[in-house]
């Protein structure tokens, strides 16, 4: 039996093609690496925040909870590791005095974006007990919150620079370009997660989290483990969301508690939003939401300068309104026709069974 | 012996409505058992309490002799009782062979086993029974484009995949065309017969339930008003005037 998720050749024929674009796409235009960097993180926060909200049908606005987490566990093990990080952030960084050799400074790399997952994956295991018995509206009230919090929580907290944020550690010289080796994570990072996502959709995991999605009080009757299936997603995608903001982190070097770490307004809904609009509940969906979505948004930044958020705004109005199934999900009711002819194909005689 | 299933004196009000009033019954291993009486007689309310939808007020169920009554609905469904609804409760979204598939032997199943592929026979048995509630044609439809008859038989396939010691049924035959009812009948004796299958019917199509069960409780204003063998049920004048309105 195919399930849609399931790795075919043909689907594995493209996943390397793509997967090979990738791979040569910062040679031959390098001009957009940042931008495409952040893009393979988008696609990563897409699928995560999917996992859970289409896959498992519990929304939840919160998950900038793990890409702040994993953003100041990565810095914080990074600095940590060879400094001591109360000083550093009271010297907001940088300087000659904090200064990090080549070695150093991939060390803190490789053990902190680990550590992010960790993290990040232990939260939300934590949470998940709590959390996760709550359903629809309150879920969804109960993440928003928790995001909110933890962006307040960190700006009180004077060790990691409080307010006033942190800085990840300067790229030392003798590295090169760092930002091709934070585009290559985030490209290996992105490939991970959908061939994991691809795996786990395509077992009975997956077919028990679209069950937990169609009707939990059902799936738990016919004594599916429904918590352990829901603590289990909850836990993946964070890990996923914890890494992927560990290399943000380090991206865009300056962590501001509320507008980078823990940034519900815009990359909490973001997420939300480039799932919605690729296709939620689907493997291709997220990540064509998130390419589109990374585009249009530079686009408008760069040429509705000004206007960018209204354009953001009506952008979503339009999604909502004419692809309420998002791209991949309108796309394949035209390909399969479904609500059309599929009545037709049913002889008369068992219709009224 | 010890009885699959026995509840003693159980009862359960809803703002002072009393659902349930003091009812016992026995369901022996192996036998089926009908639960008839007139709409809102509470089967249904005696079916939520056997598999923990709701707490009881007092009385006792026991399961091969051990106590279920302060159990979770999941651990009882893992205990081996599963239940189909009156309403068909299927997961709409989710493909007829997803349905299925997700519910094969799901109740036995450890946490560690959802992540491996199905053996090959989960998919012939499955195969199988979409075959013989005439579904097989549909497997690729999503259960929620199925007609209500159909999500009837989607549910029960789907709770027999699923391997239980204990099934209940609540008004299985309901929507059901009478060509079909005649198989579902004879299936569910098979399953009884072949695999040790216990079952406890609700059902208001009496012909149906008077060839299925063994034995039969007759249920009224949440008292058990009657039971006995179905030849014996069908002349008891306390029956038939709880059904014509007498009573």
């Amino acid at each position: 039996m195919g399930t849609p998720f399931a790795l075919t050749p043909a689907r594995l024929l493209l996943l390397a093609a793509l997967i090979l674009c990738g791979v040569v796409a910062p040679l031959l235009a390098p001009a957009y690496q940042s931008q495409a960097t952040q893009l393979l993180l988008f696609i990563v926060f897409a699928l995560a925040w999917d996992l859970v909200g289409g896959q498992m049908g519990y929304n939840s606005f919160g998950n900038v909870l793990f890409v702040g987490l994993g953003m100041y566990v990565a810095a914080i093990v990074q600095v940590g590791l060879f400094y001591d990080v109360g000083l550093y952030t009271e010297a907001k960084g940088g300087g000659t005095e904090f200064v990090f050799d080549v070695n150093q400074f991939l060390t803190g790399l490789a053990l902190g974006l680990p550590a992010a997952a960790v993290a990040s994956a232990s939260v939300a295991w934590l949470l998940g007990s709590l959390v996760l018995s709550m359903r629809g509206h309150y879920f969804a009230i109960c993440t928003l919150g928790l995001g909110i919090a933890a962006g307040q929580v960190a700006a009180g907290i004077p060790w990691i620079g409080a307010g006033s944020g942190m800085l990840t550690p300067n790229p030392p010289a003798g590295l090169g370009d760092v930002g091709l080796l934070l585009y290559y994570l985030a490209l290996g990072l992105a490939v991970a997660c959908t061939l994991t996502f691809a795996w786990l959709l395509s077992s009975r995991f997956g077919l028990a989290l679209n069950a937990i999605r169609d009707d939990e009080d059902k799936a738990e009757a016919m004594g599916l483990k429904t918590h352990a299936a829901k603590v289990t997603a909850w836990v993946i995608a964070a890990a996923f969301l914890g890494v992927a903001g560990a290399i943000y982190g380090n991206l865009v070097r300056f962590i501001d508690p509320t507008e980078t770490a823990f940034a519900g307004p815009t990359i909490g809904v973001w997420m939300i939003l480039m799932a919605l609009l690729g296709g939620k509940g689907t493997l291709l969906g997220p990540i064509v939401g998130a390419v589109v979505f990374q585009i249009t948004k530079e686009l408008f930044w760069t040429y509705l300068l000004g206007w960018q958020r209204v354009a953001l705004g009506l952008l979503i109005v339009a999604v909502a309104v004419f692809f309420p199934s998002g791209i991949v999900g309108f796309v394949r009711d035209r390909l399969s026709g479904r609500g059309g002819d599929s009545e037709e194909s049913v002889p008369a005689k068992e219709k009224s069974a | 012996m010890t009885a699959m299933l026995e509840l003693v004196e159980i009862t359960k009000s809803f703002d002072g409505i009393r659902a349930n009033d003091k009812v016992s019954l026995r369901v022996e291993p192996g036998s089926i058992v009908g639960l008839i009486g007139p709409n809102g007689s509470g089967k249904t309310t005696l079916f939520n309490a056997i598999t923990g939808v709701f707490p009881i007020d007092s009385g006792s169920i026991r399961f091969k002799g051990s106590e279920i009554s302060k159990l979770l609905a999941g651990e009882i469904a893992r205990a081996g009782i599963i239940r189909t609804f009156q309403q068909p409760r299927v997961y709409p979204h989710m493909s007829v062979a997803a349905n299925m598939l997700v519910s094969s032997a799901i109740r036995r199943a450890s946490f560690a086993s959802l992540f491996r592929r199905a053996p090959p026979e989960a998919d012939e048995k499955l195969s199988e029974l979409l075959d013989f509630v005439g579904l097989a044609r549909r497997r690729d439809l999503l259960a929620g484009e199925l007609s209500f008859g159909q999500q009837k038989l989607l549910e029960l396939a789907m709770a027999l995949v699923n391997d239980p010691e204990l099934l209940l049924l609540d008004e299985p035959t309901a929507g059901i065309n009478p060509v079909l009812i005649a198989s579902l009948i004879d299936r569910l004796k098979a399953a009884n017969r072949e695999r040790g299958l216990t079952l406890l019917v609700i059902e208001h199509n009496m012909p149906a339930i008077m060839e299925l069960a063994e034995h039969i409780y007759c249920l009224a204003h949440g008292r058990l008003l009657a039971d006995g063998p179905p030849h014996t049920i069908k002349r008891d004048t306390k029956v038939l005037d709880a059904y014509l309105g007498a009573a």
